[in-house]
């Protein structure tokens, strides 16, 4: 359970948001709204522990992620602007290095079913600097289908995607709220979850 | 699912960061190449006055080794940083300090190890003897992963500054000269016929010492560049 409680953060001199509250409990999925520039990827990346907020706090299951530190990133699936996947590595490689440094052993079967159900059947062995924008993405994305992480923190999952692999996300995100899982995203494209009610955060 | 231990994720590290330079080759090479460009003006520039040459020989190749790890660090972090990678080392499981560490031994291992390794065809220009070279190599085995260790924090401090090439250059430059002065003294002290112990013993105690609190430092360093 992810709680949040009177945050506030700051870039710079520009306060992006204060006063923030919300709880995600298991099942839950939550979208983070709001213009550009209104700290959406502040929130997610505060969250995820690379800033420290100006005030407030952000618990998990009831103890402080700063804190728990490596104990919490077990938990904690983040996925930003970067594809953090390199040009060198064919796909296979990228995700599990990927899965690697997320503490996952991952054998190349599983690997290889991953990346083929995110649509990159015989693009397994192929260095990704060949493949497109929304390939590199879905690389990337494959992410979502190893490990055991309980919170996922997607920043702009979307982009670059063509409706076929938004529906496969929109699937992923299905199954891992059904499993207990919990979501927070933001996205300037629809997104939606069959059965799930969507929160909604809005920063002003 | 299986969970990875630290010694595997160590080794991932290394693995990957060794697999990334294989794709890159070039950029090995280039240190490689400028390490004997600049040891090997030297003879030219002076002129083959064989005493003068073994003289300057292990401050010259020190100095030339200490330049050209220097050139190779700004990459160490810069790409990881721009493509997210840090990002998601930051959130490992286990430490970040341990990755760190890795990467500083794929560092090593790329642009390090192929200086020890040459260094003693270039010391023949210089005329050394054959256990002067010996010592020579022995001492860079040594002080070059302290090289690329005290590196990596310069690397993580200045990491996407513009121009940190320059500062990175400044900041570390200054922590080597231990291991210059121990290095060029003990090559100095088997050509004088003295005992090359104190000078090594030296050098492997600053090696302990940035073994146990560089990875730690730079993981710290990381964090404070990424807000």
């Amino acid at each position: 359970m992810l709680a949040v409680s009177n945050l506030s953060c700051s870039r710079g001199d520009l306060q992006l948001f204060s006063a923030l509250n919300f709880l995600l409990e298991a099942g839950q999925i939550m979208q983070v709204q709001g213009e550009n520039g209104k700290g959406k990827t502040t929130l997610l990346r505060t969250l995820c522990g690379f800033h420290l907020p100006d005030a407030g706090a952000i618990t998990w299951c009831g103890e402080d992620v700063n804190e728990l530190a490596e104990n919490f990133y077990a938990n904690l699936l983040y996925l930003g602007h970067h594809n953090a996947i390199k040009d060198e590595l064919t796909g296979l490689e990228n995700l599990q290095i990927s899965a690697g440094l997320a503490g996952i052993k991952l054998d190349e079967k599983t690997a290889i079913a991953a990346l083929r159900r995110m649509g990159l059947k015989g693009r397994e062995r192929l260095a990704t600097k060949v493949l497109s924008q929304g390939q590199r993405r879905r690389v990337a994305l494959a992410r979502l289908l190893v490990g055991e992480a309980k919170l996922w923190v997607l920043d702009e999952p979307l982009t670059a995607l063509d409706v076929g692999a938004v529906a496969l996300i929109q699937e992923l995100i299905a199954e891992h709220l059904a499993r207990g899982g919990m979501v927070i995203f933001t996205t300037h494209q629809p997104l939606v979850i069959a059965g799930v009610e969507m929160r909604r955060l809005e920063l002003l | 699912m299986n969970q990875l231990s630290i010694g595997n994720l160590l080794l991932l590290v290394i693995r990957r960061d060794l697999l990334l330079a294989m794709r890159r080759r070039a950029d090995v090479l280039t240190i490689l190449v400028f390490f004997v460009m600049v040891v090997s003006l030297f003879p030219l520039g002076v002129g083959p006055e064989m005493s003068m040459l073994r003289k300057m020989a292990p401050g010259v190749l020190w100095v030339a080794a200490l330049l050209a790890s220097m050139l190779s660090l700004g990459r160490l972090f810069s790409a990881d940083y721009l493509d997210g990678t840090l990002e998601q080392m930051m959130l490992n499981p286990q430490s970040l300090a341990v990755l760190v560490l890795g990467k500083m031994v794929a560092h090593w291992l790329v642009s390090g190890l192929p200086l020890v390794l040459v260094a003693p065809m270039l010391g023949l220009q210089f005329d050394m003897s054959p256990p002067a070279l010996g010592v020579l190599m022995l001492g860079l085995l040594l002080g070059t992963p302290i090289l690329s260790m005290l590196g990596a924090i310069g690397a993580a401090l200045t990491l996407g500054l513009r121009g940190g090439g320059v500062l990175l250059s400044l900041l570390v430059l200054p922590l080597c000269i231990p291991v210059l002065i121990f290095g060029t003294g003990a090559v100095e002290a088997v050509a004088s016929g003295l005992s090359v112990v104190s000078n090594l013993s030296l050098i492997a105690a600053l090696l302990m010492m940035c073994l146990v609190f560089t990875p730690w430092v730079t993981a710290q360093a990381l964090r404070i560049s990424l807000e």
